[in-house]
């Protein structure tokens, strides 16, 4: 007999694993193996299905949240036009309110660009409202509004917002007396609409008859307390590994519990750029975990560990 | 011993029919794709959990064509949608769970060894991109769900400025990566993971040495030289697909075990 030496050897000289091909062999059926599974998994498969279904909570509506946080609609809207609510001081990629999070003296955020624009004062709140015809009260607020200058509009905006905050039970009828302009009107006229349901279709079929597109919606009910009180009580908060789980008492996506974990932790649990972090730590970990072949030392870590000899019981 | 011409000979130079032909015999020789004779040390159930990962990916997309079938809404308002979509949902559970031990197993096994370190890639790789697929299906549930993470998952992506370009809070752009883009990557990404796994073979035991041989032939391509379309396991191994650049095998190299 003869033995060629394969070309490619000395490209891996250290890795002196022989080729599977020269061992012995035995019969092995993978087709029957594969049908096996098939059918194995498959009857798993509609065991859990029939057994447990599968989670399905309804949004939320726009018109769900008025009915049951009528006060939260108000502080919100109120906050959309201060330009102090999450969205409106985001940053990229909606605004350019403020830089964003960094990764280390990098400004990723803000490298991302305004990509996705959003006005929050305008296309959350004014710009519906100014859709509604027939309402002189309406009419008059938002002339009022309109002729207003930007300083004095944050003023009413913002001083409003400071007296619901203040008031019991965040209140917006309870709310101190105070000069704030056509706000308290713009306020009451947002919740009505949002009352009617019709809010969420100006929000999304703006110049368009079709829409797939939620951003501008997603980003208002956000803005508001209601939908985190409700998702917490679903034990989903970022403080209750909320990413990975759903609602009920499903598995979620336990796959992300790494992610998930760093949340939890400090530096991160704490860190005004802990999203940024835990992206860069887990970018750093997936590339890791890529190229484990060619990372000595980690790459011989199994041999060392010796679970392989569960695996192996009679050829280790 | 004698080795076999390259099916390309000189007569057939310029055939673009044949050089493709060739590179597909190559890459996964005759035999190799379907063997039925595997190493003796493949014996243990760790190795089931790579089979019922690709078990599992059927019912995921079978399950998945079904829900397109319906429409994105169809499983909010159908008994049957909805059971659809609970076979969905498990077996995508089920798909994790077994990539996940699969994965653990490859790790202790060092299954990147022996020039297998694109198999590892092709498998990581494949990981993380099921990980996209999933999420992106909790995007589009366009349910409670949907609102919470996407509303929450907005601020990771949007803190490494990709979240512009991918916006969890499109529902319309996360259900098409969901069922086209990252589906057709995993899809690519598995079929070149078991074409590779075909390639070089299950990976042997740490130290382990082939009967009669020296055991330092690392990185060689597959040399097809179990038995082919027998297996009844008293055939004389066959060497097919035979190349200059690997070592050639005689049947008195290759012991049997039962």
């Amino acid at each position: 007999m003869s033995t060629r030496t394969p070309i490619r050897h000395e490209k891996n000289s250290r890795d002196t694993t022989p080729d599977s091909h020269l061992f012995p062999t035995r019969s092995y059926d993978l087709v029957k193996e594969f049908v096996i599974a098939l059918a194995v998994v498959g009857l798993l498969t509609l065991l859990l299905a029939a057994v447990f279904s599968s989670p399905d909570r309804k949004a939320l509506t726009l018109a769900n949240w008025a009915q049951a946080a009528p006060a939260d609609v108000v502080a919100t809207a109120t906050a959309e036009l201060a330009g102090t609510s999450t969205s409106a001081s985001y940053g990229p990629p909606y605004n350019s309110a403020a830089e964003g999070q960094k990764l280390g003296p990098v400004p990723m955020q803000k490298l991302g660009g305004i990509r996705t624009p959003v006005d929050s004062a305008n296309d959350l709140v004014l710009t519906p409202l100014r859709t509604v015809a027939g309402d002189a009260a309406l009419t008059a607020a938002l002339k009022d509004w309109d002729a207003a200058a930007d300083d004095q509009r944050t003023k009413w905006a913002s001083d409003y917002s400071d007296a619901i905050a203040a008031a019991p039970d965040g209140d917006p009828a309870q709310a101190a007396k105070g000069e704030y302009g056509p706000v308290p009107a713009l306020g009451a006229k947002f919740l009505a609409l949002a009352g009617t349901g019709s809010l969420v279709g100006l929000l999304t079929t703006s110049g368009t008859f079709y829409t797939s597109n939620g951003t501008k919606p997603l980003l208002l009910l956000a803005d508001g307390a209601y939908l985190e009180d409700q998702a917490r009580a679903e034990h989903l908060g970022g403080d209750q590994w909320g990413m990975m789980n759903e609602t009920g008492n499903y598995p979620g996506q336990p796959w992300m519990w790494l992610y998930t974990f760093w949340y939890q932790v400090e530096p991160f649990a704490s860190s005004d750029n802990a999203d940024a972090l835990v992206w860069g730590l887990m970018a750093v970990l997936t590339l890791i975990f890529i190229f484990i072949p060619y990372i000595p030392g980690l790459r011989s870590l199994p041999k060392y560990l010796g679970v392989h000899r569960l695996i192996w019981r009679r050829s280790s | 011993m004698t080795s076999h011409a390259s099916p390309a000979g000189p007569s057939d130079g310029g055939s673009w029919t044949v050089s493709l032909r060739d590179r597909l015999t190559r890459t996964v020789p005759k035999g190799q794709l379907l063997p039925d004779r595997q190493p003796a040390y493949v014996k243990s159930w760790i190795y089931v959990f790579g089979v019922a990962c690709l078990a599992a990916l059927i019912y995921v997309v079978v399950s998945g064509l079904v829900l397109s079938i319906g429409g994105a809404a169809w499983w909010h308002e159908s008994s049957v949608g909805h059971f659809v979509n609970s076979t969905h949902l498990w077996s995508v559970e089920l798909f994790f769970m077994f990539m996940v031990v699969h994965l653990w197993g490859k790790f202790f096994m060092a299954a990147w060894r022996g020039r297998r370190a694109l198999t590892w890639i092709t498998g990581a790789v494949c990981f993380i991109g099921s990980i996209g697929a999933a999420f992106t299906g909790y995007l589009s549930q366009t349910n409670f769900d949907s609102q919470w993470i996407s509303t929450q998952a907005k601020d990771g992506l949007n803190s490494v400025g990709i979240g512009g370009t991918f916006n969890v809070l499109n529902t319309g752009q996360m259900l098409l990566w969901h069922v086209m883009l990252l589906p057709l990557l995993v899809g690519v990404l598995v079929v070149l993971h078991v074409i590779l796994v075909r390639r070089h073979g299950v990976v042997p035991p740490f130290d382990a040495i082939p009967p009669g041989g020296t055991g330092d032939v690392a990185g060689s391509a597959p040399v097809a030289a179990t038995a082919v379309g027998t297996g009844n396991g008293s055939a004389a191994p066959t060497n097919v697909g035979q190349h200059d650049d690997v070592p050639v095998l005689e049947p008195s190299m290759l012991g049997r075990s039962s």
